[in-house]
């Protein structure tokens, strides 16, 4: 098991290296220049700012001090704000990005398992097809029409939390739960499908006739089994969920990532977009080792022998 | 002696976008204690039904039960709600089931499914019943019980799964066993020793058995009575014996025709003509008429109802009407009727 992690973490040191490499050489096709106001400086102070930050090396040379750079931890400096690291700018801009992203995976996960899981119990009921609406709505309203709805109700009519800005954990709410509608929609989707197809098999019939009750063959047996579809949408959703969403950051002005993002995109500003990408990479790789590791968990027909 | 089970007037049907289907057409019959009844029939004939009715697990919708009762020591299972038939389930009637490959969760160790049932319906603690589950599996015969309990189903061959499967049925020492098609799935050794696994059982615990296989060599070598069903009715019923050495439903002649036998010099094996009727349209008098070589005008007319040969064998064929012309069996199964001593002698005659 740990030797089977090692291996993984090597693989995606290389994975994280093509990346690097890739996403260096496409960005220098980037239409434009890092200066953000070219035309009012001379072509002389031109020269020295793309001297100053290495702009002029032929791009090998470039590249080979990006990645020594990258191997000692050093992402370099943001063009945009004078001197600032990106790694601190990455730090800073992280933290709102993850915990509404954390908060509202957590919160859509468990609400979308357990509409689901109600949906297949009562399969073909009322509680079925208000799980089916309540999904449907989710899906297909974008999060931003949410949004707005959440502000004006819970915030400017009833006054419940604030409307926005990132000012504590109270600031946090609205955008979790208009985040949140998404994977509820999905996960209540799959559950449903996947716990139907899960209660029609033979071990459910197995149990039954062993005298377990409906709620106890749904929890006990059924559960773990329908389990492994919703964990293999949830990786890409929580990456997507956590390097955070430009609307929502923007409705609800959160000091989030994607913005920053994007921002860094429109103004060339080459290492914001490498330390970026490469972190939602990073992110991303890691939580589909999170998710290999956990399908052995929950399915030991998956699960890695010792010495395999 | 009173009956376990008693088995009346029977109907379970499918209602489906086509229509309803009527799998089971009113059946009756039962079982006493230590006693094994065998159900046989093709494939479609509402044998399965049949079983999962009395568990009350036929998966409602689409289906019901439409009509009848099953008397359980008495108590009428279909009026019964599900909370106090889950109470009866694994306890008092338990099933074995037919596939060893599915009827197992792949995602539970064998020794909780085992105990599960014994946790549910004896209170017992963990430790006892684990206790039980190495019981049972040293009886149905898995060796290394302690270390098998830990495991994972897929660590099983398909045998032993089958053995985990009746170790399940059998951890409450149930009063009524349903054994639906226990051995098919298993290659004949195995088979021989599943069969005496659960003679065993039976004998020691005095548990009636219902079961249901299309293999008439295995219903010869366990059963003490056998109900043959066509198209959701029992055609014909009675000990085993009056079924193989006296049947009277020219169905029973074509199922005992269509068994191979050793001595039968023929290059061709007899097969029952035509395929099973429609049981969204199930037709008029007797169901096997457009199949039968016997059938007269009164079978696509009138259903026969079911006329007495002897105390306990019973057969659904105006073939026994007293009008009826006197019809022999066909030649193969008149030869197979003669019994052992004279089967030689028939092979050449052929």
């Amino acid at each position: 098991m740990v030797r089977y992690i090692l291996e993984r973490l090597v693989y995606m040191l290389i994975t994280l290296l093509l990346i690097a490499t890739m996403t260096f050489f496409l960005m220098k096709l980037l239409p434009g220049t890092p200066l953000s106001a070219a035309d009012k400086l001379s072509e002389e102070q031109q020269a020295i700012v793309l001297e100053k930050y290495g702009l002029n090396d032929p791009l090998p040379v470039q590249y080979f001090n990006y990645i020594t750079g990258l191997f000692q931890g050093d992402l370099g400096l943001s063009f945009q704000f004078d001197n600032r690291e990106v790694t601190t700018i990455l730090l800073e801009r992280m933290g709102p990005s993850m915990t509404l992203g954390a908060q509202s995976l957590i919160l859509g996960t468990i609400i979308g398992v357990l509409l689901g899981l109600m949906a297949a119990i009562y399969h073909n009921g009322v509680v079925d097809y208000g799980s089916t609406f309540i999904a449907v709505i989710g899906k297909s309203i974008p999060s931003f029409v949410f949004a707005g709805i959440l502000q004006f109700y819970l915030g400017v009519q009833w006054g419940l939390f604030p409307v926005a800005l990132w000012e504590g954990w109270e600031y946090t709410i609205l955008p979790t739960i208009a985040l949140a509608i998404f994977p509820i929609a999905i996960a209540a989707r799959y559950m449903r499908t996947e716990m139907l197809e899960v209660l029609g098999s033979d071990f459910i019939t197995t149990a039954r006739a062993k005298g377990v009750n409906k709620f106890g063959v749904v929890f006990k047996h059924g559960l773990r089994n329908a389990l492994i579809p919703i964990i293999t949408i949830i990786g890409p959703l929580a990456v997507s969920l956590m390097t955070g969403t430009l609307v929502i950051e923007n409705i609800f002005s959160v000091p989030g990532i994607g913005e920053q993002f994007v921002k860094s995109i429109n103004t060339n500003d080459y290492p914001i977009i490498m330390g970026t990408t490469l972190f939602f990479s990073f992110l991303f790789i890691l939580i589909i080792l999170i998710i290999d590791l956990l399908y052995g968990l929950i399915d030991p027909r998956i699960r890695l022998t010792e010495g395999d | 002696m009173d009956n376990l089970l008693e088995v009346n007037n029977l109907h379970v049907s499918f209602d489906t976008y086509g229509g309803e289907v009527k799998a089971v057409r009113g059946v009756d019959f039962s079982v006493k204690k230590g006693e094994t009844l065998a159900i046989v029939g093709e494939s479609g004939s509402g044998k399965s039904v049949t079983t999962k009715a009395l568990m009350g697990l036929i998966p409602s919708p689409p289906g019901r039960i439409k009509e009848g009762e099953i008397l359980f020591e008495g108590k009428d299972l279909t009026k019964m709600k599900d909370k106090e038939l889950s109470k009866i389930r694994g306890k008092d009637i338990a099933m074995i089931f037919q596939d060893p490959m599915t009827s197992l969760n792949p995602t539970m160790k064998v020794g909780n499914q085992i105990m599960e049932g014994l946790i549910k319906h004896q209170k017992k603690s963990r430790s006892d019943a684990k206790k039980r589950a190495l019981e049972l599996l040293e009886l149905v015969g898995i060796a290394n019980a302690e270390e098998r309990l830990k495991q994972y189903p897929h660590q099983f061959s398909g045998g032993m799964r089958q053995r985990v499967v009746i170790a399940i049925a059998l951890a409450c020492n149930p009063k009524l066993l349903l054994a639906d098609e226990p051995t098919t799935a298993l290659d004949v050794t195995i088979q021989a020793q599943i069969l005496e696994v659960m003679k065993d059982i039976q004998k020691e615990m005095e548990s009636g058995i219902v079961f249901i296989t299309h293999d008439l060599g295995v219903v010869a070598n366990v059963a003490d009575r056998v109900a043959v069903m066509y198209a959701g009715k029992i055609v014909e019923i009675g000990k085993v014996d009056d079924i193989f050495y006296n049947p009277k439903h020219p169905y029973t002649w074509g199922l005992l025709g269509s068994m191979p036998s050793l001595d039968s010099n023929d290059d061709e094996l007899y097969a029952i003509p035509g395929s099973p009727p429609d049981l969204m349209h199930p037709p008029k008098g007797d169901a096997f008429a457009p199949r039968s070589d016997f059938a007269m005008k009164i079978d696509f007319e009138q259903e026969p109802p079911m006329f007495k040969v002897s105390d306990d064998h019973y057969a659904a064929t105006w073939l026994l009407h007293e009008n009826a012309p006197a019809v022999q069996p066909p030649k193969s199964v008149q030869t197979r009727m003669k019994g052992t001593t004279q089967e030689s002698a028939g092979g050449d005659g052929v």
